[in-house]
């Protein structure tokens, strides 16, 4: 199918945008890699009267170290997200994560700002965001806001920007040498979305783990961050039987809703499963990749 | 009620192209039907088949995920000026050897996809040519054709490096 008409403008800064958003109102959407939206418009399941094209605003891309952490501009594509050097270094589990996400192509054009938009509870990026605690910055009418990921996800697609608001850019702590990060992901195909996927991060110490951070991919209405298995894990060396409550708890933390191919209790077991293969590997030191950048 | 139309100037296959537009038009729309350039094929329209994998500077990327406007100022590579420049020769010499098409409306965002394998991953195992190449779907061959004229196209390409593309 075809998209129905709409108006284009290509606005050259933040302001010019908003600007547009706002007089617009939910009439209007922006696009920026356009790797969801083009696909809802030739499907006509979104039909705009104003396509607000932010893809070559100055500034909105780029990847930076500040002080203790990373600024991942919005417009950044998952394919310079997989070969950033910095983030190697500095974050690897977001090197780790890219190459589940979708096809090269789609990674080309693809941005951080357009999936955490999104919000696809299925995405890689908003799962990430949510273990590695990052802050999300948005603009508005208003100014600038920071909110941090853990707050941003409110419901199935829903989440805490507006219509007339635009992601800026992503910004996530640097990981410590110390802490080690794993992420693992079962999909149909090499690319599909997830089934169910997992982000962890901690840092082991006597073969305790402490500052664990556990979320998951396609295991609820939004990515789910999952505290009581978290709690279940620190301090702990991760025996079969801390792993035993670990899983345990994961029932209490995760709300899976059936997929047209897998079921809420098979996708509650894959969770099960991977938390014990992300583990292993976190113990035999991860697929990380800090000290070789 | 006249639809807005823009105008954009564009590279395609090395010419400049000015054209007017309707905003809506996806790039796979504009090269087929704005240009003729029928090379590229048109499958899903959602982003799925890869059918329609065109190179915007440089880069593989899928025709109907793009709007023609997005394409403004842009270089545009189609399997048309890719095969003329004969750059892929090799790989496409290998497709047929291989039998890695058959009905071919795969076959020209195949060999794009693959080509940027080609370009960035001289040493690409049998496993990376299958990621690679995920997201671009063939209905009569079975990939399995595909894999291996990708993987011998590799293999020669180390072997006589110079010899790229002949
Ligand atoms: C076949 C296929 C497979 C895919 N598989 C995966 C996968 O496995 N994992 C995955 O994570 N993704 C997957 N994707 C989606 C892809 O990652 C998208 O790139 C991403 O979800 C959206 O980014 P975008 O820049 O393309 O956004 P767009 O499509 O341009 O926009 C998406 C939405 O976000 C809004 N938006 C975009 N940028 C901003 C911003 N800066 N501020 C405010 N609003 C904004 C838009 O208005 C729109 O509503 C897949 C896509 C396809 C077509
Ligand atoms: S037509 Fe573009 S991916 Fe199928
Ligand atoms: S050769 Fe027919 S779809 Fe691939």
């Amino acid at each position: 199918m075809k998209p129905s008409a709409f108006d284009y403008v290509r606005p050259s800064s933040v302001d010019e945008a908003i600007a547009h958003l706002e007089q617009f109102g939910d009439r209007a959407k922006v696009i920026a890699g356009g790797q969801t939206l083009m696909a809802t418009l030739n499907m006509r399941l979104s039909a705009p009267e104003l396509l607000v094209d932010i893809g070559r605003i100055p500034g909105l891309s780029g990847i930076e170290v500040r002080g203790s952490l990373v600024s991942i501009g919005a417009l950044t594509t998952h394919r310079e997200i997989e070969r950033s050097a910095l983030l190697a270094r500095h974050v690897p589990l977001l090197t780790q994560a890219a190459p589940h996400i979708a096809h090269a192509a789609i990674r080309n054009s693809g941005t951080i700002g357009g999936s955490i938009a999104f919000a696809d509870p299925a995405a890689e990026w908003p799962a990430c965001c949510l273990a590695l605690d990052a802050v999300i910055v948005i603009r508005g009418a208003g100014g600038e806001r920071r909110v941090p990921a853990r707050n941003y996800f409110h419901n199935l697609y829903e989440t805490d920007l507006s219509a007339t608001e635009i992601i800026t850019a992503i910004e996530c702590p640097i990981t410590p040498p110390a802490r080690r990060s794993v992420f693992l992901e079962l999909a149909r195909r090499q690319g599909d979305y997830a089934i169910v996927g997992l982000a962890l991060l901690a840092r082991i110490d006597a073969d305790k783990l402490h500052e664990v951070a556990l979320a998951f991919v396609g295991a609820g209405p939004t990515p789910m961050l999952a505290t009581t298995a978290m709690t279940a894990l620190e301090g702990r060396t991760p025996d079969a039987e801390t792993l035993h409550a670990a899983r345990e708890a994961l029932t209490r933390d995760l709300d899976p809703g059936p997929d047209l191919y897998t079921s809420a209790a098979t996708k509650r077991h894959l969770a099960g499963v991977l938390l014990g293969r992300a583990i292993a590997q976190l113990m035999s030191g991860g697929d990380q990749t800090h000290g070789t950048a | 009620m006249a639809l807005p139309e823009t105008e954009i100037t564009l590279r395609v296959n090395g010419e400049t192209v000015r054209k007017r537009v309707e905003p809506r038009q996806h790039l796979i729309d504009f090269l087929r039907e704005g240009l003729d350039l029928t090379g590229s094929h048109v499958g899903c329209e959602h982003g799925v088949c890869g059918a329609c994998t065109v190179r915007v500077d440089g880069r593989i990327v899928r025709g109907c995920l793009m709007l023609a406007v997005q394409a403004d100022g842009r270089s545009v590579e189609t399997i048309e000026g890719v095969s003329d420049s004969g750059e892929l020769a090799d790989l496409q010499h290998a497709f047929h050897q291989r039998n890695a098409l058959q009905c071919g409306f795969c076959t020209p965002g195949m060999l794009l996809c693959a080509g940027e394998l080609l370009a960035t991953t001289p040493a690409a195992t049998r496993e990376q040519i299958r990621e690679h190449i995920s997201g671009n779907y063939c209905r009569c061959t079975g990939y399995q054709a595909i894999v291996d004229a990708i993987e011998t196209t590799l293999a020669s390409r180390r072997a006589n490096p110079a010899g790229a593309g002949t």
